[in-house]
């Protein structure tokens, strides 16, 4: 490294990394991960949220997970977290559906309203 | 990708503890469950409440988990990492047993504020890519293209920053002798040298944030026109050797020492040195003789080491911690640093808090707060509802505080003034069950064993100094024994050549100061108050409440408890060796522990003391 810029090219990186450790987050991303959750294939879902979220680069996103939602007959459930924002909870996902919901919610803001089970 | 990051304490205490084996078994059970790329585990540097190891952080939620032992781990990953249930049973409790889920919950952590332990337990010290992404190397940067060497200086000068080793001598001003004197090249020395029973600030700084330090020596080099750096770090401290060593070869790597560094004129390399581990070799000119491969033994000063000093030229020899601080000091500046302490010692100052409290372990707080709210707010008070007694601040060197005390603000003037000192930072906490008397023999006898040799009064004066503190608590104390402690401490402190010996009589002369009726009942009524000094007190039974079971005559490992179940037991005293055996077995606690020499004792026996 010869000069400050690179330095701070190298801490860009770095900190994408370290970003779970932070909490300037924009989207918090919640799966349901209860036993019922986990049986209708929320595992699923989390891993194509998360491989999709890496894909696109979106450093400011969190995915992370709680427990049994109480909703087991539309597991697994999602929701979607947004400071100043209504909540958006979706059910009966698919890793498809969550492709679909990183893609048209989380990068272009606009709710998928046809997996939408509540919102407050 | 992963979707946690699971902190995993890695300081010496919680290694100890046990936190590489809870690792391996959570290595394994994610493994079991297909989990392993969805977690990243971390090992960090100290997280400060070394007496709840192992401890580890979950982020996203930051939740704070301690005592996990390898048995946990199967429930830790089924419940927290697959189905988000955080672990409750985990978790740190208050009094009232409330779980308290996230550090910023624990007591422990409200008071403290983190400057030189910013990034220690946060970080992964192995990757110099973490350090970068907390603000690391920025400023050295930063420094190195934007100002020049005095106006480093200048900046320090204004920050109020004072050596955090213990003596306080102002940084800035330790640094202009440096640059100001003649002589190339210019050396900087870190002393991580670090030594005093009870405290490990420097190791866990070296351990757990080791490009801090090294980005500090690098800022000092600057300033005062230092082309090379030793890291001297006693032996004892392996772990610290290999991390420093590490960051010294990353940043290597990375072009961040070595020739131009960051495109300008600054060259800088640094290299480690091991010490034998002698308490004597932390002292600058014996340290700096020591890196010589002289034998570790002071000179007198002057010539400071600013002007002569390693290889006979200007050197700066800084604490592990002093240096530790410059980075923030660097990106949030100098005022930001002086708004925080006192009006005469500003900053952070991290300790070592061991000894009888409830929170031990290592904690950074605001300079100009009391010993008070470091003890109680901080440590949590003396456990078992013990009472305070007494603190030990500043280790062989310094001196004890009683409850009368604790309203003292914490730095450096006022401590001095009060007759103890910030010292390192190794801050022993006493509850009533402590003997003073015996508390500052075990500190002199450090001192004895550690002193080089060099000049008399330290060789020669402790010596004699540790022979009266063994005669008064092994009962053949006489009068006038206090008034001698008191004349030869005096004149060792004011005749000795080096810190050392001008400190060690310290313990001794403060609990003098405070618990002088200790000392008293120790010569005068043969009696140690608080039952420690074994020769000065005796075992009794309690025949009242003695149910005549025998067990005690039957541990007794010199069979001098006769008796039997109508007639009860009895311990016979010319015999009795005092190992407590039958004190810990009794099961209706019917032996007590009594000060004094027993009346029972034979003429013989009791002469024997006395002589």
């Amino acid at each position: 490294m010869k000069t400050l810029e690179e330095l701070r090219k190298i801490r860009e990186k770095a900190q994408q990394d370290m970003k779970l450790r932070n909490s300037n987050t924009r989207i918090k991303v919640v799966v349901g991960m209860g036993t019922s959750g986990i049986a209708t294939g929320a595992r699923e879902v989390m891993k194509a949220l998360m491989d999709e979220i890496a894909k696109r680069n979106l450093s400011d996103v969190l995915v992370t997970q709680t427990g049994e939602k109480g909703l087991s007959s539309m597991e697994p459930v999602v929701d979607v977290v947004e400071d100043g924002k209504p909540t958006i909870t979706y059910g009966n996902m698919t890793a498809e559906k969550a492709r679909k919901v990183v893609a048209e919610h989380i990068v272009n803001g606009k709710i998928v309203n046809d997996y939408v089970v509540a919102s407050e | 990708m992963s979707r946690i990051d699971l902190l995993l304490c890695c300081g010496s205490g919680c290694v100890s503890a046990g936190a590489l084996k809870v690792k391996k078994r959570i290595e394994e059970v994610m493994e079991e469950h297909d989990i392993s790329s969805e977690v990243n585990i971390i090992e960090t540097g100290c997280m400060g409440p070394c007496d709840f190891g192992p401890v580890m952080m979950v982020y996203p939620e930051g939740v704070f988990y301690k005592h996990v032992k390898p048995e946990d781990a199967e429930e830790l990953v089924l419940e927290h990492f697959v189905k988000g249930r955080p672990l409750k049973r985990l978790m740190v409790q208050d009094d009232a047993n409330k779980v308290l889920a996230t550090k910023k919950e624990i007591p422990f952590y409200q008071k403290q504020v983190k400057v030189a332990l910013e990034n220690c337990g946060h970080i992964n010290p192995e990757k110099i890519d973490e350090y970068i992404a907390v603000d690391g190397y920025e400023a050295l940067g930063k420094t190195i293209t934007e100002k020049t060497p005095q106006e480093t200086i200048d900046l320090v000068k204004k920050s109020g920053l004072r050596g955090r080793g213990g003596g306080g001598f102002p940084t800035g001003a330790k640094w202009q002798f440096a640059h100001d004197a003649e002589g190339d090249p210019k050396y900087i020395i870190c002393n991580a040298d670090e030594g005093d029973p009870g405290a490990f600030m420097d190791r866990s700084l070296l351990e757990g944030d080791p490009h801090r330090v090294l980005e500090g020596m690098m800022l000092a080099a600057y300033a005062v026109g230092a082309s090379h750096g030793y890291f001297y770090i006693r032996a004892e401290y392996p772990l610290a050797i290999r991390r420093i060593k590490h960051a010294i070869s990353q940043a290597r790597e990375y072009g961040l020492i070595g020739k131009n560094i960051l495109g300008t004129d600054f060259c800088f390399d640094a290299e480690v040195r091991t010490g034998a581990g002698a308490f004597v070799c932390g002292e600058e000119t014996a340290l700096i003789h020591s890196i010589e491969g002289e034998r570790g033994q002071p000179t007198p000063k002057p010539p400071f080491p600013a002007v002569s000093g390693v290889w006979k030229k200007p050197t700066v020899v800084n604490n592990v911690e002093t240096l530790g601080n410059l980075p923030t000091i660097f990106r949030k500046g100098a005022e930001w640093f002086a708004s925080m302490g006192s009006e005469k010692s500003k900053g952070t100052k991290v300790f070592a808090l061991t000894g009888d409290v409830k929170n031990t372990g290592l904690v950074e707080i605001p300079m100009g707060i009391t010993l008070r709210e470091l003890i109680y707010e901080v440590g949590g008070g003396t456990p078992k509802g013990k009472k305070f007694k007494a603190v030990q601040l500043g280790g062989p060197s310094g001196g004890c505080l009683t409850e009368e005390d604790l309203d003292t603000q914490i730095d450096y003037d006022s401590l001095v003034a009060k007759g103890a000192m910030v010292g390192s930072g190794g801050v022993i906490v006493m509850d009533e069950s402590n003997c003073m008397v015996n508390v500052a023999k075990f500190f002199l006898e450090f001192s004895l064993e550690e002193s080089c040799g060099k000049c008399t009064p330290c060789r020669v004066g402790l010596k004699v100094m540790y022979d009266i503190m063994d005669r008064i608590t092994s009962g053949k104390g006489r009068e006038g024994d206090i008034e001698e402690l008191i004349s030869l401490g005096e004149t060792i402190k004011s005749t000795s050549l080096c810190g050392l010996g001008q400190t060690a009589p310290n313990p001794v002369l403060s609990t003098i100061r405070y618990f002088r009726d200790e000392y008293e009942a120790h010569i005068k009524n043969k009696s140690c108050p608080t039952k420690v000094c074994t020769d000065l007190m005796h075992y009794k039974i309690d025949e009242d409440k003695c149910i005549g079971c025998g067990l005690c005559s039957r541990k007794c490992p010199v069979d001098c408890i006769p008796g039997n179940r109508t007639d009860k037991y009895h311990i016979t005293q010319d015999d009795c060796v005092k190992c407590g055996n039958c004190f810990e077995v009794c099961p209706v606690n019917a032996i007590n522990k009594v000060p004094g020499i027993s009346s029972e004792l034979s003429v013989k026996k009791t002469d024997d003391l006395y002589d």
